[in-house]
């Protein structure tokens, strides 16, 4: 069977969600290879996951240099394995990769998958992907025509399902060009931490916008009371009230969890293109003519300053 | 020094964005404008042309590839300040990708010999953000992406790069590719003098055979060619109308609840 070079994703030594969901997709395609960018062992995480062979790949460079030393590992994990498709996480750093990469192979790209499938036969027929295009008005699904199909893959286009393997594992041999010593981190400031879910991974989101008044402690309480991570409108990011890293839409974060509550955001096209896919919505908001509430399952017309204490009360109620 | 910033004219987002027959962004059913991401670029690039730090006498050159309208984008690149543009327009283009445009791009610049290229973060249409990386493998010249702030000094550009964990400070000698983020400070709106100063700027119109394409991309430029293809297209159904409740002491929040009950979700 065809291998499928999945590149993995891991922070302070753990693999990453969206890493585990494309060790699910590969599986469709072939036999996925993971190969890992950076120390820690990861491996026994990706044989749980599918993964029959990992490639270990690690360099002083991928800590002094922006992404370009990385796409030199990957690139030599082509060379080796010689895969029918390369999937990455559609991260800024996953998509970079992907971008050298392509021009590297000379093969086609596509970024932002929602979903992957086996492409319909025939040869050189690549895989089958899906993407939400136009702030999630429309979907494509597209095609690989030249070189290997570099595939870059949205979290959440499916939840990592387990298919426990002994995993081989092995050193990947490659160089850091020189081209590829341009980016200099001079310097690393690390960011405090919120200690709710992940923003992307989070089953259930609770944004607040401009309509917050520069007011997060209710969209946070609710948020605390439903286990959910905390999201922010792009005006609510401008006025200073969140910061960027919490930002939902076209220039943030992209999520899709199976509930999204809304509070006091009109519900703009580049809002809605970063949490249109959401199972649910949920919108809150004083003017009944906010564009939110086409979207949403459930619109309450009212002020959020009331509604939302009320609302987690009511859940810190219920669940004792 | 010359900077050349890329400016992009997309298809604009407010209004019924759709596909052509063809499978390729239909742009006759909307309106199109310079990408607002793209904005973010031409106004880093000014405020480094009007810095001291570049030494001053910085031309500022807006490049763009796109059929006979994409002209606009250019228009307002220099209503806004640009020094000078250039519209790479040629019938054969139509329908490339991310690969096919980049590598028409980096023969565009290898011919102007800039000393830094200024890009947005995504087109608004296509939103890969793939072409400046795309670029810096192209030329040999080094990346910094997604700067949330861009400075000079010397030959060395720096940018500060936001990530969820960290920020990184990130130095890359000229000549260079720079991406720029919405974060990097509003875009200027164009003065009645810069609109009137646009009118006598020179524009070059080039073709595919004014340039030296990569030997590997020769010829295969255009949709026949793309490196991927479109096999279907579909318009996401209309959502059904939910329920809306207006809040009437506690109602609103009551109707929540019972929503997060039913749902499960607590
Ligand atoms: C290129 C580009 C990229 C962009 N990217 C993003 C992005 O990634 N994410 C994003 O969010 N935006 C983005 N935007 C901005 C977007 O166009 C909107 O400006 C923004 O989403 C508006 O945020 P908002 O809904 O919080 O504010 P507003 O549009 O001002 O809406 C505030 C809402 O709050 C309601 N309200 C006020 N007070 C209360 C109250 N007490 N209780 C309840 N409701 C109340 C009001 O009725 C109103 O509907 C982008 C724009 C551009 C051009
Ligand atoms: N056709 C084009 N003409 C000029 N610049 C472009 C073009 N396509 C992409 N760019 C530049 O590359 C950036 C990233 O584009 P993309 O990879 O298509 O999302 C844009 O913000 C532009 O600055």
């Amino acid at each position: 069977m065809a291998q499928v070079l999945v590149v993995v994703e891991s922070v302070e030594g753990a693999v990453t969600k969206p890493s585990l969901e494309l060790l699910t997709l590969a599986r469709r395609l072939g036999d996925p290879v993971a190969v890992v960018l950076g120390a820690g062992d990861v491996a026994p995480t990706l044989g749980q996951y599918g993964a029959g062979s990992v490639l270990t790949a690690d360099d002083p460079a991928f800590g002094e240099f922006l992404v370009a030393p990385k796409a030199d590992a990957v690139a030599a994990a082509v060379e080796k394995v010689q895969p029918a498709a390369v999937l990455l996480t559609s991260s800024p750093e996953g998509k970079e990769i992907a971008a050298r990469l392509a021009v590297r192979l000379g093969s086609g790209l596509i970024t932002d998958a929602v979903d992957v499938q086996p492409g319909d036969g025939g040869p050189g027929d690549g895989p089958l992907v899906t993407q939400s295009v136009f702030a999630g008005n429309w979907t494509v699904r597209s095609q690989v025509t030249h070189g290997t199909p570099v595939i870059t893959v949205k979290a959440n286009a499916t939840s990592p399902e387990a298919a426990p393997v002994e995993p081989t594992t092995e050193p990947l041999g490659f160089t850091v060009s020189e081209a590829s010593k341009g980016a200099r981190i001079v310097k690393t400031e690390p960011k405090a931490v919120s200690g709710r879910p992940e923003l992307t991974e989070a089953g259930i989101v609770v944004s607040g916008g401009r309509g917050t008044g520069g007011n997060f402690g209710p969209v946070e309480e609710l948020a605390d009371a439903l286990g959910a991570a905390v999201g922010a409108s792009r005006a609510a990011v401008d006025s200073g009230w969140y910061p960027h890293a919490y930002q939902v839409g076209q220039t943030g974060k992209t999520v899709s969890p199976q509930l999204y509550i809304a509070a006091g955001i009109s519900g703009a096209i580049q809002h809605r293109a970063g949490m249109q896919t959401s199972k649910a919505i949920v919108a809150v908001n004083k003017d009944p003519e906010a564009p939110i509430f086409a979207l949403a399952d459930l619109g309450v017309v009212g002020d959020l300053h009331a509604v939302l204490p009320a609302v987690t009360e009511a859940v810190r109620q219920h669940k004792q | 020094m010359k900077i050349v910033t890329l400016v992009k004219y997309v298809p604009d987002a407010t209004g019924d964005r759709g596909f052509a027959d063809d499978g390729t962004v239909d742009r006759e059913a909307t309106d199109g404008l310079l990408s607002e991401l793209d904005e973010y670029a031409v106004e880093q690039a000014l405020q480094l042309a009007d810095s001291q730090d570049s030494g001053g006498d910085v031309e500022v050159v807006a490049l763009t590839l796109g059929p006979d309208d994409a002209a606009d984008a250019i228009k307002r690149a220099l209503q806004m300040g640009a020094t000078s543009g250039v519209h790479i327009n040629d019938e054969s283009v139509h329908g490339s990708d991310a690969l096919a445009t980049s590598a028409i791009l980096a023969a565009a610049i290898r011919k102007l010999e800039p000393d830094l290229v200024v890009a947005g973060m995504a087109s608004t249409d296509g939103t890969m953000g793939v072409v400046p990386a795309m670029l810096s493998e192209r030329l040999g010249w080094p990346a910094a992406t997604l700067g949330a702030t861009l400075s000079l000094a010397g030959t060395t550009a720096t940018i500060r790069r936001d990530g969820d964990t960290a920020s990184q400070t990130i130095e890359v000698a000229l000549p260079a590719i720079v991406s720029v983020t919405d974060q990097s400070g509003e875009p200027r709106y164009p003065s009645m003098k810069g609109i009137l100063a646009a009118k006598k700027k020179p524009v070059d119109d080039w073709e595919i055979d004014d340039l030296d394409l990569d030997a590997e991309v020769n010829g295969q430029v255009g949709l026949a060619n793309a490196w991927s293809t479109v096999k279907d297209t579909t318009p996401r159904p209309p959502k059904e109308a939910g329920r809306q409740v207006t809040d009437e002491d506690g109602s609103g929040a009551a109707a929540l609840t019972e929503f997060l009950v039913s749902g499960k979700y607590i």
